[in-house]
């Protein structure tokens, strides 16, 4: 007969699963014969589960905020702190830090929703034209319905429109968009569709360092290989091909690079790219054979002066047919940055260009597994892209709103970068676009050897020392990958300005102390 | 349908009452038993808080979602799991679905329809031996392209039609034995009530499933999005959760379980809002830390979704301003011939009994159809209304019934049913 103790059990059960599947079940069946079938150990355990998952890792709502969670939770039970709140600068949400929505767009969703406010003559009428035409797409006239996968055909052609008006003319083709949930719902759907092989043919994909943790935990999720190239801190964070070379013969010793991703404007470093600079990409991609990703869900957000947004497409387009017929692009537009900050509507959407149709009826058939985007961030991406026009009712009040929140971003872009400058140990690059300021810190050595010796990222231990004495939340470099030895952290430029200036200061204040309390 | 007051019959006025519209008001058709439309569209337009014609409980409810929303708006970010108020609401409705087996907010995961992240934990994609889900024949297609696209092998095992497609025992064993031939079977996968069958699994049919899952060591995927859609007298939902918690402590402690629900389905049908959750029991504390994990580099789910939620696990109570319109309906189908309602306990769909004539049932059998369902046709045909048969729900036998899918025209299509009967 047989006596096991629980944990012998737990190990034993983990490792049947590595048995042939026939001899595990006869051992099931003799130890239950014996009637010595133990405890139940759990199916899912640590060891059983998916060793990819163990991977993932996504920064900007790791450790650290939770962290700030709890001290939240403290400061309402009344616990005495050195601050009164917490300031969440970790996260792009611009809403959470007091910016307006767009009263234009929230009307029309209202109206949507609830039909009967078309009768109302509070709402102008072209929110309401909006709302009938988004409603008239709609299955049972009904934003609850479930739409295509794809997207609400209207959506999807206001879209392509949209693109079209953007790129100076160069066709769009409503069929090559896909509506998704956020960008990020697009961006790892075409990951998915890209990730294949095995070791030594197992599909790379290259991504800037820093970047947005989105990519590194999808990579690790899907069991990609991650392939780093590093953008050039001195040079404003701009992008050099021969970076981009290096990395990728280095990579073509153990993995099957195919993937370019590259996010302009970008997340943490807030440069905008130089037309030149998108060229010379996608000349690169062409030469290489690389599938273009690019992440533009800044795309309104510049600010600095001599920069522009160049989309990937029309630059792609204007190089003519020897690239424009065989580039194979898929970029990516969000309703949850720009001016409308509408993060928790998750609207977004894809244009995939010189996809292999076969491809495209694989991605297609892949976007139908989670049924449909939500219908309402559906909605908001069609306003987003139609939104009111000259002559129209809600226009002059439109273009007020959103002419206040971009300068006011661009202000607060150049406040940063301008009282962050001031700190001896702290480096600020023009935030040029985006959301964030990504500036370098030297740290103490002994501080370094302190967070090494809790074996935590000296970044990280910077951050956390930061949070617990000023209550100020942001991300540790760490987070998005930075050269080795250099140490940074990403804060958002969204809190309104009169804070913003506050917590400023106050991280100057500790950048101080924490270097001669380390010294 | 404008009117002046003195051209509506006394019916008409009564079913204007009903609806809350101010009786003699031509334009405001205000509908007041659209309580969760209000709600959302207050959400989204918080200047509408400020407007009278919104009754005080929608204005409440939109107020208390907003203040969960980082500052003030739908438009932020949320925890990657949901809004902490709304998770305990579900899992206050989870309680009380199950007569008090308690649920706590912690294992609650708001999620935007798909049961993707738990097949990303228990799915090995690489691994020499696949890892195997069995599954029941028929089901729906996207599950089936989901399990391809995790890599999972897929272990079919038969529902019994002939006894109205129930889920035999037998049938698991024998799938789950040939499975193990080819791969490591590691979850069960099991949607009650069933898509496409309809069929509601017994009490002791779930036991029975639990019980071969803890022998077999399996996990349950209890797929329950159709648990409000239950119509007939006979029969009634029992939540896995509910029953697990009732079987002996070796098994309910450890049988690992993921329940899903949805707001896509039943009563709300609200499906493109994307509002859903999961819930976990017995799942491993560390595996759930990566459980979190995976959500939270998903962002977090629509806030829309979350509200769509809210509302459906604490819909407006007897006392409510938004409450009385349902209760009333049967009131007014009274009046019509030919027609009752039971009293509306919920939803949005009546699903009032049609009495036809002996003459009727005799017509419609000559033209091998269901009464119900050729009293469709014609009301199509002569009024435009699209309402949908009781043959297509279940109903007992020689018994009639229609359902209203348009809620919004509810007021019209009772006008054009009477016009119609007449």
């Amino acid at each position: 007969s047989w006596s096991w103790d629980r944990t012998s059990w737990q190990t034993y059960a983990t490792n049947l699963s590595a048995f042939p599947a026939a001899q595990s079940e006869h051992l099931q069946q003799k130890m239950s014969e014996n009637g010595a079938l133990p405890l139940r150990g759990k199916v899912l355990t640590l060891d059983t589960m998916n060793a990819n998952v163990k991977k993932v890792d996504y920064a900007v709502r790791g450790p650290i905020v939770q962290r700030a969670v709890q001290i939240e939770k403290e400061l309402k039970e009344g616990v005495k702190k050195p601050f009164e709140e917490v300031i969440k600068a970790n996260i792009g949400d611009a809403h959470a830090m007091g910016q307006r929505p767009i009263t234009f767009f929230r009307q029309v969703m209202a109206l949507c929703t609830y039909p009967q406010l078309l009768d109302d003559n509070k709402f102008p009428e072209d929110a309401k034209n909006r709302a009938r035409r988004i409603l008239q797409s709609c299955g049972g006239n009904s934003i609850g319905a479930y739409t295509t996968s794809q997207g609400i055909d209207c959506v999807r052609h206001d879209v392509a429109n949209y693109i079209q008006r953007r790129d100076g003319g160069i066709p769009s083709d409503p069929d090559n968009i896909y509506l998704t949930t956020g960008a990020s719902d697009g961006i790892v759907t075409i990951l998915k569709l890209l990730t294949t092989g095995e070791g030594r043919t197992r599909t790379g994909v290259m991504i800037s360092i820093p970047q947005y943790p989105l990519y590194s935990a999808s990579i690790a999720e899907l069991g990609a290989v991650q392939i780093n190239y590093y953008l050039n801190e001195e040079k404003c964070w701009s992008l050099d091909i021969s970076e981009l070379q290096r990395s990728l013969q280095a990579a073509r010793e153990h993995c099957n690079p195919c993937v370019l991703c590259i996010i302009n404007p970008g997340n943490p470093t807030g440069q905008v790219q130089s037309r030149q600079c998108i060229e010379d990409v996608i000349r690169f991609a062409a030469k290489e054979n690389l599938f273009l990703m690019a992440d533009e869900v800044y795309q309104d957000n510049v600010y600095a002066e001599g920069c522009a947004f160049h989309s990937f497409k029309k630059v792609l387009f204007e190089m003519g047919p020897e690239y424009s017929s065989k580039v194979e692009l898929a970029s990516f537009h969000s309703t949850s940055k720009c001016y409308m900050g509408e993060c928790g509507f998750r609207g977004g959407y894809m244009e995939v260009m010189n996809m292999d149709p076969e491809v495209k009826a694989q991605l297609t058939k892949l976007v139908s597994v989670r049924l449909c985007p939500p219908a309402p961030g559906q909605a908001l991406m069609d306003l987003v892209v139609n939104s009111p026009q000259p002559g129209e009712p809600s226009y002059q009040t439109f273009m007020k709103e959103r002419t206040a929140v971009l300068s006011a971003l661009a202000e607060k872009a150049k406040l940063t970068e301008e009282i962050l400058n001031t700190v001896p140990g702290i480096s600020c690059n023009p935030v040029q676009g985006a959301m964030y300021s990504f500036p370098r810190i030297t740290l103490p050595e002994r501080s370094i050897n302190e967070a090494k010796a809790k074996g935590q990222a000296p970044d990280m231990f910077y951050c956390m020392k930061l949070l617990e004495e000023t209550g100020i939340c942001l991300v540790p470099g760490s987070g998005f990958g930075q050269r080795e030895g250099t140490y940074h952290f990403r804060m958002t430029i969204l809190p309104p300005t009169d804070k913003l200036k506050i917590m400023l200061n106050k991280l100057k204040e500790f950048h101080q102390k924490f270097t001669q309390q380390y010294s | 349908m404008a009117k002046e007051v003195s051209e509506c019959t006394v019916w008409e006025i009564r079913v204007m009452k009903l609806m809350g519209t101010p009786v003699g008001d031509r334009n405001n058709w205000s509908i007041s038993n659209y309580f969760y439309l209000q709600v959302l569209a207050a959400c989204f337009y918080p200047a509408l808080l400020e407007d009278d014609s919104l009754p005080l409980d929608v204005k409440q409810r939109a107020e208390s979602l907003l203040r969960e929303c980082d500052g003030g708006s739908v438009g932020s970010y949320t925890d990657s799991s949901g809004i902490t108020k709304i998770k305990h609401c579900v899992s206050q409705f989870i309680t009380r679905r199950d007569g008090g087996v308690p649920s706590s907010p912690d294992n609650i995961f708001i999620k935007s329809g798909s049961q993707t992240i738990m097949l990303k934990l228990l799915i090995h994609s690489k691994d020499s031996c696949q890892t195997g889900v069995l599954i029941p024949v028929p089901t729906y297609a996207s599950f089936i392209i989901a399990l391809e696209e995790q890599g999972a092998a897929i272990i079919p095992y038969h529902l019994c039609e002939e006894q109205g497609w129930t889920l035999q025992v037998e049938e698991l064993r024998k799938a789950l034995h040939t499975g193990r031939k080819t791969c490591n079977p590691v979850a069960l996968y099991i949607c009650n009530p069933g898509n496409p069958t309809g069929h509601i699994q017994s009490r002791k049919s779930i036991e029975e499933v639990i019980r071969f899952a803890a022998e077999e060591r399996l996990f349950i995927l209890a797929d329950e999005v159709y648990q409000s859609c239950v119509y007939g007298d006979d029969t009634e939902f029992y939540s896995y959760k509910k029953v697990l918690s009732e079987m002996g402590s070796t098994i309910c402690s450890t049988v690992e379980l993921a329940s899903f629900n949805s707001v896509s389905k039943g009563f709300m049908g609200e499906c493109g809002l994307r509002g859903g959750y999961m819930e976990l029991v017995n799942l491993d504390p560390a595996v759930k830390e990566y459980a979190s994990r995976l959500f939270s580099a998903r962002s977090c789910p629509p806030v829309v979704g979350q509200i769509a939620l809210d509302l459906m696990a604490d819909p407006p109570k007897p006392g409510d301003p938004s409450f009385p319109t349902f209760s009333e309906v049967g009131e007014v189908f009274a009046e019509l011939p030919g027609i009752s309602c039971q009293p509306l306990k919920a939803g949005f769909f009546v699903f009032p009994c049609l009495h036809f004539s002996l003459k009727a049932i005799k017509w419609a059998k000559k033209r091998q159809m269901e009464p119900d369902m050729l009293y469709c046709l014609r009301l199509l045909e002569e009024t435009g209304l699209h309402v949908r048969p009781g043959c297509e729900y279940g109903q007992r036998k020689d018994s009639h019934h229609i359902r209203f899918v348009k809620a919004d025209d509810f007021h019209i299509s009772l006008f054009k049913i009477k016009d119609a009967m007449e």
